[in-house]
């Protein structure tokens, strides 16, 4: 039938899964070039010649040929830290989105509903319980997440069900009162593990991998992104409607209630694993999904994954200026995502105000 | 229409016509709301019974917080009925999954505030949700009932423009083409005039007519237009105080001392040459 195709209205383009795997195409080949400049940028200057011959003759299970500084220098620092970059970047990116759409705000960010707050605090109860034990503050940081996440659903319940903006107050509630007892601890830290605390609270990606397993490290934490990433995904033409209203939604034949709380659970799953690894890095996960928005609509389907490769580019990039900017000095990436982010998220909230 | 006249009786009396079995098929259906388990029910909804047919437009009339909207959410599976049976093409509703719910149903009510922008073209395509699976993006199929569903509502003019940016009508003509993207058996519209002008509001009914005489739609309307109920639907539900008082043809159910004592306002019902009750506010002459 040749005329199916002349009924689509001129003008509008309809979103097809070629648009969408094209549109992403294009982003990771921005992300590609986002990691081969932050490989060449530091206090050892490599030539792209040298990143390439580093990972080809790696990859060809030749690496004897490569210098040894080279290979520590692309393996033991920079791959490990743009690796978890990715992970943060695409991490809060989505679970910012999940729950702009599940909180139906536009100002939500993965750290409103108090998540971060109840990382910090398991991390600085780490600190003062068992400082200095490789991995306690990403797994005490993990389960303070995981304790809010739960204790704010519960909070946030209205007649059996996830309320909107029930749960939008218990979080702001838990994250107010979370941040109360953190304040309070951080009187009781001594000075190095003030300053720890201090780049952790901001958010920092340079803290080492807790264990000597890199690789099993990463494939652990990229498998939970995935997961939690991918089931908000699959949610993605539900939140297309959910916004639009949720009574409407139900309607329409979505099961409302479930969306909710998947999406619920798999935004704050991200989060606790972002923040455990790298503390609280701020406006990624408001920002992003706004710029994707802006470049490419409101569509769930196309929004999700185009701000999880936002996001990695943004922290990626943001990370490369922290470490390069006033070196030998790093700053810590929260530091440059904000001051990088605040006059971004005005640009953008005063263009929606005219 | 083949409906006998039976006015006195609440019971509809098209049941007993023994014709193509009924669309819309209500049987004893009563509803209680209360706050907690234990208190007494804030609100109650008697045993209501009528059926609707193809092709049928049924006025649910009543003052405000006569039971008019729950009526509306029973039949739309919002809510569940506390006794009584819902059928719809001879399936009852609490059976029907979601999805299957929103291919024979759709409810059309005042729009809630748009988050973020939304072209008309996509507001409409989601109508087609409840044909799709997970992630499905639109087919050309869904284009095509899309599509039809702006023409069948003179909305195709609107087809690039934001939801935002519509007038009252504009909009409620798009949000009519959303519940006809569904196609659905049976369309429910809660209050859809209340934003229009006059000639908005003969525009719709008219429209609602014709969808549904030349469409087989089953149009159920909760209106407070009386005179619009009156000259467009083919059977009137009038509720009071969560019961169903009477229902019928217009002129079976438009009686004056019944209207007035409803209404609490003083009433006139004058028969029209098309056999069309009218009703008329007496004056404090």
């Amino acid at each position: 039938m040749p005329t199916l195709t002349a009924l689509r209205p001129r003008g509008v383009r309809m979103l097809t899964p070629g648009r969408v795997a094209g549109i992403c195409a294009l982003l990771c080949g921005v992300l590609f070039v986002a990691v081969v400049i932050s490989l060449r940028m530091g206090a050892f200057p490599l030539s792209v010649r040298d990143i390439v011959f580093t990972l080809a003759s790696s990859a060809l299970g030749r690496p004897e040929q490569v210098p040894a500084e080279f290979r520590l220098v692309v393996f033991g620092l920079r791959l490990p830290r743009i690796a978890l970059g990715i992970l943060v970047g695409v991490a809060l990116s989505t679970a910012g989105a999940g729950f702009q759409a599940l909180l139906r705000n536009p100002l939500a960010d993965p750290y409103v509903l108090g998540v971060s707050s109840g990382a910090a605090l398991g991390a600085i109860l780490s600190l003062i319980i068992a400082p200095h034990t490789p991995g306690a503050i990403q797994l005490a940081a993990f389960a303070g997440a995981a304790a809010t996440i739960t204790v704010v659903y519960f909070l946030g319940r209205r007649g059996g069900q996830l309320d909107s903006a029930t749960l939008l107050l218990a979080g702001i509630a838990a994250a107010s009162f979370l941040s109360a007892v953190i304040m309070f601890l951080m009187t009781t830290l001594s000075g190095r593990d003030l300053r720890g605390m201090a780049f952790w609270l901001m958010g920092d990606l340079s803290s080492p991998p807790p264990t000597q397993n890199v690789r099993g490290w990463f494939g652990f934490l990229f498998g939970v992104l995935a997961v939690g990433a991918g089931a908000i995904y699959l949610t993605a033409s539900d939140l297309n409607l959910i916004l639009t209203g949720e009574k409407e939604a139900q309607h329409l034949g979505v099961n409302v209630h479930r969306v909710k709380l998947v999406v619920y659970l798999c935004a704050s799953l991200l989060t606790g694993l972002a923040v455990s690894v790298s503390g609280a890095i701020g406006y990624i996960g408001l920002l992003v999904p706004h710029v994707m928005r802006m470049l490419f609509g409101n569509d769930y389907r196309l929004l999700v994954p185009t701000s999880a490769l936002g996001g990695a580019i943004a922290i990626v990039v943001a990370d490369t200026l922290a470490r390069t900017v006033v070196a030998p000095t790093e700053l810590p990436v929260g530091a440059m995502t904000a001051i990088a982010g605040a006059p971004v998220f005005i640009y953008l909230m005063r263009r929606r105000v005219r | 229409m083949s409906v006998a006249a039976n006015p006195g009786s609440v019971t509809d009396p098209s049941t007993t016509t023994g014709a193509a079995p009924p669309r819309l098929h209500v049987e004893q259906v009563t509803y209680a709301y209360a706050a907690t388990d234990r208190s007494a029910p804030r609100f109650s909804l008697g045993a209501t019974s009528f059926d609707a047919h193809r092709h049928e437009i049924v006025a649910i009339l009543g003052p405000n917080a006569s039971g008019k909207s729950t009526l509306l959410r029973l039949l739309a599976g919002m809510i569940r009925p506390l006794s009584g049976r819902i059928e719809i093409d001879g399936v009852e509703l609490g059976r029907l999954d979601l999805r299957t719910r929103a291919q024979r149903i759709a409810l059309v009510q005042q729009e809630s505030e748009l988050l973020f922008p939304l072209r008309v073209w996509e507001f409409v395509l989601q109508g087609r949700y409840p044909y799709g699976r997970r992630l499905r993006f639109e087919s050309d199929e869904d284009s095509l009932f899309a599509g039809n569903a702006l023409a069948q509502v003179g909305a195709d003019a609107l087809r690039e423009r934001w939801m935002n940016e519509l007038s009252g009508g504009e909009k409620q003509r798009v949000i009519l083409a959303r519940a006809l993207a569904q196609q659905p058996a049976l369309l429910l519209l809660d209050e859809p005039t209340q934003h229009l002008d006059i000639g908005g509001k003969v525009e719709l009914v008219r429209r609602l007519r014709k969808l549904a005489s030349e469409h087989r739609y089953t149009v159920m309307v909760v209106t407070h237009e009386l005179n619009l109920a009156a000259e467009y639907s083919d059977r009137i539900i009038l509720l009071d105080q969560g019961k169903c008082l009477r229902v019928g043809l217009p002129v079976e159910v438009y009686q004056r001392d019944l209207l007035e004592q409803v209404f609490d306002a003083p009433l006139d019902v004058e028969v029209r040459p098309n056999g069309r009750p009218r009703v008329i506010l007496r004056g404090s002459e």
